[in-house]
C-alpha cells in the first residue's frame, strides 16, 4: 500500500507540548516538510527561543541551539558567521522577538545575515499565561491589559513586516497565516521559499505566521481561526513585503 | 619572535589569534577599544570573523552561537558592558560551552568612568547571571602575564567546557610593555568537539542541542551537581598564585592585578624601613588561592589586602585567612591609582586599618 502522507522526517518522535488548537504543530510541520524536501535538514541547526516554542529544540530533527529571551538572532549570527554553509533558522514568537528581542532581530535583518526567522505571531504573551504583546490589538483583554489594550496607554499593536520591509539587508518577507488549507499551503510555499533563498546566500528572510493561541484568547480552536480572519488580519494583513529575488530577476 | 613592545589591549587581541581564535564578537567601550579594533583588521585578514554587534546583550549571545558550533570565539568588554553580557555568560556557563570574556575594569558603580579600577572583582567571581556558576577567573599583573593567559584560556576553556575570564584593568589594557608571544604553553589533551551543533551530516544518528533548560528539578539539581563536580577539579588543578619574599615576614600584602605591581614596589621600599613584607599575589581569583593562606608563618603580625576597589577581594581574604591574622585593608576606587608609599603607610601604621 502507497503511503500518502506521513509524519515529516523534519520532526522527531517526541510528542508535541503545545496546546490543543495551537498552530504550533502545523507551522513545525511546514519547516520541517521544507527543510526535508530542500535537501537541508542535515545541515539546519534551529534556534528556539524563550516561550511556548522553547522546546522546538525537542521537535525539529536537527541540531538545535536554546537562546536566552530575544536573543535568537544574536545567536543564530554567531554560528552563521562561523559556519556559512549550515541552515540556521529561529523560531521565535511576538514577545520573544517584537519585544525584547527586537534590537537582535533589527539588527541582523540590517547586517543581511543569512538566516531564516519564523515569526509567530499571535499577539499574546503564551508560555507566561496570556500577557499583553506588542501586537495585541487594541481592546484585546489580556491578563496585563484587563479592561482590554489601550492605545494612549500602551500604544498601538506594532507591525513587524511593515517595519522590516524598509530595511536593505532582507531579502525575503511575508507574512501568511494557516487558519484554513489555502492559507497553510500559501505558508508552506513562503516558508519553503526562505529556506531557498537562505541556501542561495541572499541574505535575511523571514515569514511572519498570524497565528492563534485559543487557550489564553478564551475561545475554541475553530473560533481562534475565525479570529485570527476577522481581527487580526485587518490589523496585520498577509502579503508579500518584500522579494530581493523578484527585483533581481 | 623576539621582544615587542605592545599595548596591552592590542596585545590581548593577538595572544587570542595566537591561541587559535576563530570569532570575535564585540560592542565598542572605553577602555578596552584597541581588543577590537585590532581584531577588526588583523582577525579578518586572517580570514576569520570579526563582527561589530549592536550591543553587549547581543556580543555575548553570538559568542553562545559560536561557542555552541564549536569554535574558538571570544568577546572582550568593561565594567558595564560585561554587567550587559551577563545573562549570556550564565548562559553559556549552564550550557557548558567554552568561550573566553576578557573584561578591562573601569571605575564604578553605574557608568563611572574610565580610569582604572578592580571594582569588578565581585562582578568576576561571583557572577551577575543567574544560578550556581563560576568562570575560571584570571586576573594578571603585566602584559607578558596576560598574553600567557589569554594564549592558553581557550585551551582551559575547551578542556572544561566552561567560559574563561582575562580580568585587567585600565591600566594593563593601556599601558605598553616589552612582551615576548612564544612562551611555552601549557599542554592539555583536548577531546574532539563532538557535542557541537554544526548540523547532523557531521554527526549522523545524534542531534546535538546547546541547551540550559531543565524543567524537571530532580533533572536540573543533577545539572548543578555535575557543574560543581566540574568546578571542583578546577578548583585542584587550576588554581594559580606567587608568593613572594615569604620568608618569614612581619606583614603579608594580598593583592592581584596592577595593584601588584605597586605593593612590589612598596615591599622593596619598606625593606629599606627595616620591616620585611611578604606577597600572596592570586593569579586565578576563581578559584582562589585559599591553601597559600596557610603558608603564613604563625608569628606574622597581619595581612593587609590591596585592592583599586573598596574590599571585593577582602572576603575572599578573611576567608582563607579563616580567623588566624589580623587581617587590614588599603583601597582607592574610582581610577584613583595609589603611589607605593600609600601602601608603605598602610604597613606601618597597619594597626589602623585592620578590619577584622
Amino acid at each position: 500500500m502507497e503511503v500518502k502522507y506521513a509524519k515529516s522526517k523534519g520532526l522527531t518522535d517526541k510528542p508535541l507540548t503545545y496546546c490543543p488548537g495551537c498552530a504550533h504543530g502545523i507551522v513545525h510541520k511546514l519547516v520541517a516538510e521544507s527543510l526535508v524536501e530542500l535537501g537541508l535538514l542535515d545541515r539546519a541547526i534551529a534556534i528556539a527561543s524563550v516561550g511556548c516554542s522553547v522546546f522546538s529544540y525537542e521537535f525539529f530533527n536537527c541540531d538545535a541551539q536554546q537562546a536566552p529571551h530575544g536573543r535568537a538572532c544574536a545567536e543564530a549570527t554567531g554560528i552563521k558567521r562561523v559556519l556559512p554553509d549550515s541552515i540556521v533558522f529561529t523560531y521565535q514568537g511576538d514577545g520573544d522577538l517584537a519585544s525584547i528581542g527586537i534590537a537582535e532581530t533589527i539588527h541582523a535583518a540590517n547586517r543581511g545575515e543569512n538566516i531564516t526567522v519564523i515569526f509567530i505571531n499571535n499577539a499574546i504573551y503564551g508560555m507566561t499565561g496570556g500577557q499583553m504583546a506588542p501586537t495585541s490589538l487594541i481592546g484585546q483583554r489580556t491578563t496585563t491589559s484587563q479592561d482590554g489594550r489601550d492605545q494612549a496607554h500602551h500604544g498601538s499593536p506594532i507591525h513587524i513586516s511593515e517595519m522590516f520591509a524598509t530595511i536593505e539587508g532582507v531579502a525575503y518577507l511575508e507574512r501568511v497565516s494557516v487558519y484554513d488549507p489555502k492559507h497553510v499551503i500559501q505558508a508552506k510555499k513562503a516558508i519553503k521559499k526562505a529556506f531557498q533563498y537562505q541556501n542561495e546566500k541572499r541574505g535575511f528572510t523571514m515569514i511572519e505566521v498570524v497565528s492563534t493561541c485559543p487557550v489564553n484568547w478564551g475561545m475554541k480552536p475553530t473560533d481562534a481561526m475565525k479570529w485570527v480572519q476577522d481581527k487580526m488580519l485587518p490589523v496585520f494583513p498577509l502579503g508579500l513585503f518584500k522579494d530581493k529575488g523578484d527585483q533581481n530577476a | 619572535m623576539a621582544k615587542v613592545l605592545m599595548k596591552g589591549n592590542e596585545a590581548i587581541a593577538l595572544a587570542a589569534m595566537k591561541g587559535g581564535l576563530d570569532a570575535f564578537y564585540g560592542y565598542p567601550i572605553t577602555p578596552q577599544n584597541e581588543v577590537p579594533e585590532y581584531l577588526s583588521k588583523h582577525l579578518i585578514d586572517a580570514g576569520k570573523v570579526f563582527l561589530q554587534a549592536e550591543s553587549e546583550v547581543s556580543a555575548i549571545n553570538m559568542v553562545y552561537g559560536a561557542a555552541g558550533a564549536g569554535k574558538r570565539v571570544m568577546t572582550s568588554s568593561s565594567s558595564p558592558g560585561i554587567a550587559l553580557k551577563q545573562e549570556g555568560i550564565s548562559y553559556i556557563a549552564a550550557a557548558e560551552l567554552p568561550c573566553l570574556i576578557v573584561s578591562v575594569m573601569r571605575g564604578g558603580p553605574g557608568l563611572g568612568g574610565i580610569q582604572p579600577s578592580q571594582g569588578d572583582y565581585y562582578q568576576a567571581t561571583r557572577g551577575g547571571g543567574n544560578g550556581d556558576y563560576q568562570l575560571i577567573v584570571y586576573a594578571p599583573e603585566s602584559i607578558q602575564e596576560t598574553i600567557d593567559v589569554v594564549k592558553g584560556s581557550f585551551d582551559t576553556a575547551d578542556f572544561y567546557r566552561v567560559p574563561v575570564m582575562v580580568l585587567v584593568d585600565g591600566l594593563i589594557g593601556q599601558m605598553m610593555e616589552s612582551v615576548d608571544f612564544e612562551r611555552p604553553m601549557k599542554h592539555r589533551e583536548l577531546q574532539p568537539k563532538d557535542w557541537a551543533t554544526v548540523g547532523t551530516k557531521f554527526h549522523p544518528g545524534r542531534r546535538n542541542i546547546a541547551n540550559s533548560l531543565h524543567l524537571d528539578p530532580a533533572l536540573l539539581e543533577q545539572h548543578n551537581f555535575h557543574l560543581q563536580a566540574k568546578y571542583r577539579e578546577i578548583k585542584k588543578n587550576e588554581t594559580m598564585y606567587e608568593m613572594i619574599n615569604m620568608d618569614n615576614p612581619d606583614y603579608v600584602i594580598v593583592a592581584y592585578g596592577t595593584m601588584a605591581r605597586i605593593a612590589r614596589s612598596a615591599i622593596e621600599m619598606l625593606k629599606e624601613k627595616g620591616i620585611n613584607v611578604g606577597m600572596i599575589r592570586p593569579i586565578t581569583i576563581w578559584p582562589y588561592p585559599e591553601k597559600a593562606f596557610d603558608l603564613i608563618p604563625t608569628n606574622t603580625k597581619g595581612i593587609l589586602c590591596c585592592e583599586l576597589s573598596m574590599g571585593q577581594m577582602l572576603d575572599d581574604v578573611l576567608i582563607a585567612n579563616n580567623g588566624r591574622h589580623k587581617v587590614g585593608f588599603f583601597g582607592r576606587a574610582g581610577g584613583m591609582v595609589p603611589d607605593p608609599d600609600e601602601i608603605v603607610d598602610a604597613i606601618v601604621n597597619f594597626k589602623d586599618k585592620v578590619v577584622k
